[in-house]
């Protein structure tokens, strides 16, 4: 069975103060190699834990996960992932970061540099392999971050918000990058994102989850994404069906934070 | 207990109007000198640039830089107060220097008899670091009673001349001095005279105080010209058989042995703390109870066990560096950002491969801070040791010249001391800047 496998998978934090935190029920999911996937969701709905279950950096409390076939007990370079920021190696230049995977498993040299100068290619910092991280930008430094997770050559690549922190301008050029990368590599990539519109965008299924407990609320097939790709993202958006879909997911949210918030209150 | 207490505040009143006027002095002279600032850049047009164009530079820290010409000018204002109140001879006189040189004055005394009769008193003042001058061969005795007098006197220093011991019939009863220079006198006060003052004791006799002038006597300061001319001397001769520069390599030795310890043993200490909760709560309490006892405060116990000997001393340097290294090292290893961790290991990094790539790189910035402050301290520390007790090196050279009362050699150790743990500052700041130029910036 190739893909990745997610088998009733509960997760309950217990608090200091003795009571419980369901972050996630009984999640059963199934995705297909190739697949890009977007997961959607009010604050506490537990995407971040389900993506750092997956990652291999968290265990649930019951239920099991297994990628081509075999299970998920820790990290493993078969998941790599991608972080909102603060992830890169501040004393390595932007090549050497890029070069940590294969070099960790011994790779030799020139393949590791023949490598990271074609990664370096896609991601569009050709000039920049002997920059230092804290010499760039922020979107140039979640480009080194792709660059990164894709020398390694994972077969799942998980995105925690990679594009949270970045302004509207590069985010929408990095959105380009992602579904660039996702055609061209074929990789199976699961994306987080708090922006109804990324998750339009950048899912070719998207997830919506609801909070207490942490579940699957509602799940969609879209073609945006097959659209956007080496396409104007801009065009996307005015495709007919682009607005009615956000707004559709955009009062879902809206309606569940408003009962998280009367919950709270009435508590 | 209550009368000591009240001593105490006091002293710490007085103290405080001692330290308002000396400040006061040092800001008045600062304000001048800014106010010849201001015209001098303005006139050249000097303001220019970013800052400049700020409106609001009072509260924005980055429109604060330090004034390197303030800087020079503070260190030259120093100077400069140090030959005034010392009376260097670098500068010309501003405060009256004591008197040197020969003065006289007339005493007139009155017999039991009730005769009066005037006489001179020679008085021959002479620097404390000079020879004792001659005394003039056979003074005249002057004509009547009373004798012509005589007296050698060390500058800032006083005198008592018993002028009745070699006058006719000064030890009868009924003998008295009168009047001095013409003006009259009687027992237990003072007048002036033309280079001092003259106090009639109540036995009669004449205390006789050249000026003191208003400058600090070498003992307390020595002038800045006097303590280059010790240092020359100290450069080529050391002391009490010790080479100067010896002396300081000594003391740097020491430091540098004990902090490479401390590091040694401190930074792999401080790594196991902040990997393993096991070995966290082991050391735990050591650590915490080691680091807030002052180092100086294990010098007795040192001193017990080791004696006074090298071993004592790079022990006692050891454990200054040992509680600062090992608490830099656990805190590198505590800000390691989890999500760097969760990418070495996604990226297939071994435990042992994210220990050496990814933990200890990125705590590089924290050790580097506490290896300065260590240094500092292992600097502190080593000279109060060797005040303690020491064959050689800079603390012990200027405890010893201080028993003698040599205040330029101790002024000149006090100088080395802190020119050496500034360039040990700056070196390790340097080094920082070479070896971790993201610190800050992640």
């Amino acid at each position: 069975m190739t893909g990745l496998v997610i088998d009733d998978v509960s997760m309950t934090f217990e608090l200091p103060n003795g009571g419980n935190v369901e972050a996630l029920k009984n999640i059963n999911l199934q995705i297909n190699e190739g697949e890009l996937l977007s997961v959607l969701g009010p604050s506490g709905c537990g995407k971040t834990t389900l993506l750092n279950i997956l990652a291999g950096f968290l265990a649930p409390t019951s239920g099991t996960m297994a990628m081509n076939g075999h299970a998920i007990t820790g990290p493993h370079s078969e998941r790599g992932m991608v972080f909102q920021q603060g992830a890169l190696f501040e004393w390595m230049n932007v090549a050497k970061n890029i070069g940590f995977g294969p070099k960790m498993k011994g790779t030799p040299q020139a393949e590791i540099d023949a490598k990271v100068t074609e990664l370096l290619g896609i991601v569009g910092l050709q000039d920049f392999a002997e920059k230092m991280i804290y010499e760039m930008s922020g979107g140039m430094q979640q480009r080194v971050a792709l660059a990164r997770c894709l020398a390694n050559d994972p077969d799942v690549i998980l995105m925690d918000e990679p594009l949270g922190a970045l302004d509207a301008l590069t985010r929408e050029k990095m959105q380009s990058l992602v579904l660039d990368i996702w055609k061209k590599t074929g990789k199976t990539i699961i994306l987080i994102t708090h922006s109804v519109e990324e998750a339009l965008l950048l899912g070719e299924r998207l997830l919506v989850m609801a909070p207490r407990p942490g579940r699957v609320h509602k799940e969609y097939r879209l073609p945006f994404a097959e659209m956007g790709v080496g396409a104007d993202l801009r065009e996307v958006k005015r495709h007919p069906d682009f607005g009615p879909k956000r707004d559709e997911i955009l009062s879902m949210i809206w309606d569940m934070e408003e009962e998280i918030m009367g919950r709270t209150e009435s508590a | 207990m209550i009368q000591e207490v009240f001593d105490v505040i006091v002293t710490t009143l007085r103290m405080v109007v001692g330290i308002t006027l000396i400040m006061a002095v040092f800001l008045l002279v600062s304000m001048a000198l800014s106010f010849l600032y201001g015209l001098y850049s303005k006139g050249r047009g000097m303001t220019k640039g970013y800052t400049s164009l700020k409106t609001v530079t009072f509260g924005d820290e980055s429109a604060v830089t330090a004034n390197r010409f303030a800087s020079v000018a503070a260190v030259v204002t120093i100077f400069l107060l140090w030959c005034i109140a010392t009376g260097s001879s670098l500068i010309p006189t501003v405060l009256p220097p004591p008197f040197v040189g020969e003065t006289e004055f007339e005493y007139t005394a009155r017999n039991a008899n009730g005769e009066t009769d005037t006489a001179t008193v020679l008085v021959q003042v002479y620097g404390s670091d000079a020879e004792r001058p001659d005394e003039p061969e056979a003074l005249p005795p002057g004509d009547g009673f009373a004798r012509n007098d005589f007296v050698q006197i060390v500058e800032r220093r006083t005198k008592v001349l018993k002028v009745q011991n070699n006058d006719e019939g000064g030890k009868e009863d009924g003998y008295e001095v009168i009047e001095i220079n013409g003006t009259p006198v009687t027992r237990e006060t003072v007048v002036p005279f033309a280079k001092g003052e003259i106090y009639v004791t109540k036995q009669g006799s004449l205390s006789v105080r050249p000026s003191t002038g208003l400058t600090m006597e070498a003992l307390y300061l020595p002038p800045p010209e006097k303590v280059w001319s010790s240092f020359i001397t100290l450069n080529k001769e050391g002391y009490q058989g010790v080479g100067l520069w010896e002396n300081v390599f000594w003391s740097l030795i020491r430091v540098v042995i004990g902090f490479s310890l401390g590091c040694l043993f401190g930074i792999p200490l401080g790594f196991a703390m902040g990997l393993n909760s096991w070995l966290r709560g082991w050391f735990d309490p050591i650590v915490e109870f080691m680091r807030p006892v002052p180092p100086l405060a294990l010098i007795p116990l040192v001193i017990i066990w080791f004696g006074i000997g090298e071993q004592g001393k790079i022990s006692l340097l050891f454990l200054a560096a040992l509680w600062i290294m090992t608490i830099a090292a656990r805190a590198g290893v505590s800000g390691v950002n989890i999500s760097k961790v969760h990418a070495a290991y996604s990226l297939g990094a071994t435990r042992r491969q994210l220990l050496t790539k990814v933990i200890l790189p990125n705590s590089l910035p924290e050790i580097f801070t506490g290896a300065r402050v260590a240094m500092g301290v292992c600097w502190g520390t080593v000279v109060a040791a060797e005040l303690v007790a020491a064959e050689k090196g800079a603390g012990k050279m200027i405890i010893a010249a201080s028993k003698f009362s040599l205040t330029d050699i101790v002024i000149i150790g006090i100088i080395i001391i802190g020119v050496i743990g500034y360039g040990i500052d700056v070196l390790m700041r340097k080094a920082e800047n070479k070896l971790v130029p993201w610190k800050g910036r992640g």
